[in-house]
């Protein structure tokens, strides 16, 4: 027992080896680490300086930012001042002019309650009301309810109706897969039929195919009092089809709920509907939020198949302005815009949905 | 010796009663014949090989598991398919399991808050004031706000311990809470178990620590192959075992 107690005595954290690396020491290794990678850099450089400069060329340099067709027609670039001329029936189709306010105050509230949800400031069943609400009272404004001026349907169109069918596309069949998806995993033996059977009966036809059925066959079996335009006809035929993927990715996630999480609730005396409500669900749909995010740029982009039942969408204003006599020519202009747009919605759409994924509890794991 | 008689006095009062509980998971019988009672500010610890059958048993007592054969009993309720009546005995009675299984979307706070507000309605500031007292008794307190996944396992089991404590509960059951724990983080566990135990709380208690049994049960249970084998006050227990299985079990368990 002589012996001195022995102190220990942490040694200095050293710093981690430096990782930067020089610029030409990095093209080596990236774009020249062997004659494979050197052939597939310079093949594809070719490729790009081929095309791109002409692009450029035509997309900026020669294009015409301002003016009419005559002076499009003398530039030989891009015609901007086409788009320019055609924008408000792109947006919003043949909706009265002096009336655009109703569908701008409406994009307007949609992006503010983008940004509520992003930002934490509105959570829970506030924030799951104020996204059933936010289409119900853009609807009465842009239909013009409560004595205000009524726009008829049939002249709603351009990227508002794109929008607005992919809008409440999703935020119902969310809900709507959600269900199925809880029927088939937790449901009785009967109630796991009818949603499998309900599923694998939409997904196994393309949305073209329920499309047509929506606009034509379904007014030929609903009684003759019961008349339903036929834009909410393609909408729940949209809400079907979108349903039933969405369940199939919600259930992945119910999939990867422990058995512990309900059990724990249950023993804390929470009734089955309240731990499936708030301890299930919400922790299955964050599971698969890549997925969901997904569904929604894909059904988004799936609204261009309206135009072959007679709605006429973004891409089918895109297909009318193409076809004005005054402005013969420039079809490529309103297919370069058109491709544009989607990509930009989807886009955000995507990078908004991996700033939802960052937040929350998931990203301290 | 004291603890001791207090249980005595209270023995009269019958909180959870087992009459030949028997149950299978298809053809294989996991629980044989079961009968067990249990007084009120009774602590009973179980143990037994892996399989025979106690984590089962203590899953009955609140349903997570649905016996075939038998009554159960608890505070004079028939546990039997009423759902209604299921969940008013889940209320009165807490469960702590291996593996925490605190919700991860919630913070701290709102783990604890979950079941008195929308078991037992009670409002979220009342809910919030009994939360952080018991956070507090748990040694806590600081971490409200943050998530399940930022917090050790020990710490995370003192958590589930305080949110079932929250339901004010008049029994409490206990599966295996420290075997999926770091050696350094058992004490911390059992420590809040044991003075839980010492505020007179009925306890059932899968474990198999065997120091916390010795100084804590009323009464030691030993299970194997789905029936009871064993069961007496931990001193006679541990000393003279009377039958060779348990002898066995204790040389095993004890060894090292």
């Amino acid at each position: 027992m002589a012996d001195k107690t022995l102190t220990f005595k942490p040694s200095a954290a050293r710093p981690a080896p430096s990782t930067q690396i020089k610029a030409l020491a990095w093209l080596r290794s990236n774009l020249f680490g062997s004659w494979f990678d050197t052939l597939i850099t310079l093949l594809i450089s070719a490729i790009l300086i081929s095309f791109v400069p002409d692009l450029l060329k035509w997309l900026f340099i020669d294009a015409t930012y301002s003016g009419d067709d005559a002076i499009c027609r003398i530039n030989g670039g891009a015609c901007w001042p086409f788009i320019g001329d055609k924008f408000q029936v792109l947006m919003i189709g043949v909706y009265p002019q002096d009336l655009a306010w109703r569908p701008a105050v409406s994009a307007i509230a949609l992006i503010l309650l983008a940004y509520l949800t992003y930002s934490n400031r509105l959570r829970g069943a506030v924030l799951i009301a104020a996204w059933f609400i936010l289409p119900i009272i853009a609807l009465f404004l842009i239909r013009g309810s409560f004595g205000m001026q009524s726009v008829d349907q049939s002249s709603w169109g351009g990227l508002m109706l794109s929008i607005m069918l992919a809008l409440v596309g999703v935020i119902v069949s969310i809900p709507c897969g959600v269900m199925l998806a809880l029927g088939r995993h937790y449901g009785s033996p009967v109630t796991k039929v009818l949603c499998v059977t309900f599923i694998e009966l939409l997904r196994g036809v393309p949305l073209i195919t329920i499309l047509f059925m929506a606009s034509v066959m379904m007014p030929l079996f609903l009684p003759a009092e019961l008349v339903i335009n036929n834009l909410l006809r393609i909408q729940i035929g949209m809400i079907l089809f979108s349903s039933a993927y969405m369940a199939e990715v919600v259930r992945g996630g119910l999939q990867a709920i422990l058995k512990g999480q309900a059990e724990a609730s249950l023993s804390l005396g929470v009734s089955p509907a309240k731990t499936v409500a708030m301890i299930i669900v919400p922790q299955a749909l964050r599971h698969v939020l890549p997925p969901l995010v997904g569904r929604c740029i894909a059904l988004f982009k799936d609204t261009s198949l309206v135009i072959i039942v007679g709605l006429l969408d973004f891409l089918g204003m895109i297909k009318g302005a193409a076809l004005d006599t005054a402005w013969l020519g420039f079809q490529a202009e309103a297919y370069v815009f058109a491709a544009f747009v989607y990509w930009a919605v989807c886009y955000s759409l995507s990078l908004y949905g991996r700033k939802l994924e960052q937040r929350g509890p998931q990203s301290n794991r | 010796m004291s603890v001791k008689l207090q249980s005595s006095i209270a023995a009269d009062e019958t909180v959870i009663e087992m009459t030949n509980v028997n149950k299978w998971y298809g053809d294989f019988h996991v629980l044989k014949d079961i009968n067990l009672t249990v007084a009120k500010g009774e602590r009973i610890v179980i143990c037994g090989p892996s399989g025979s059958g106690k984590s089962t048993l203590i899953r009955c007592i609140n349903h997570l598991e649905e016996h075939q054969e038998g009554k159960i009993v608890v505070n004079d309720a028939h546990l039997d398919k009423n759902l209604k009546n299921i969940t008013s005995i889940r209320r009165d009675v807490g469960m702590v399991f291996q593996q925490f299984n605190l919700f991860p979307h919630m913070t701290i706070l709102e783990n604890l808050c979950f079941a008195p507000v929308w078991a037992r309605n009670l409002p979220r500031g009342e809910a919030e004031a009994t939360a952080l007292k018991y956070l507090d008794r748990v040694g806590i307190g600081a971490q409200k706000d943050k998530y399940p996944g930022q917090l050790s396992g020990g710490q995370q089991q003192r958590v589930a311990i305080a949110r079932s404590l929250c339901m004010n509960p008049s029994i409490m059951l206990f599966d295996e809470p420290t075997s999926a724990l770091d050696p350094e983080m058992i004490k911390e566990v059992l420590d809040v178990m044991i003075e839980l135990a010492d505020t007179g709380m009925t306890m059932l208690c899968v474990t198999h620590e065997m120091s916390f049994a010795r100084s804590v049960a009323d009464r030691v249970i030993f299970m194997d192959e789905g029936e009871i084998v064993e069961e007496n006050e931990p001193h006679a227990f541990f000393d003279s075992p009377k039958v060779d299985r348990t002898q066995k079990f204790l040389s095993q368990i004890l060894s090292h």
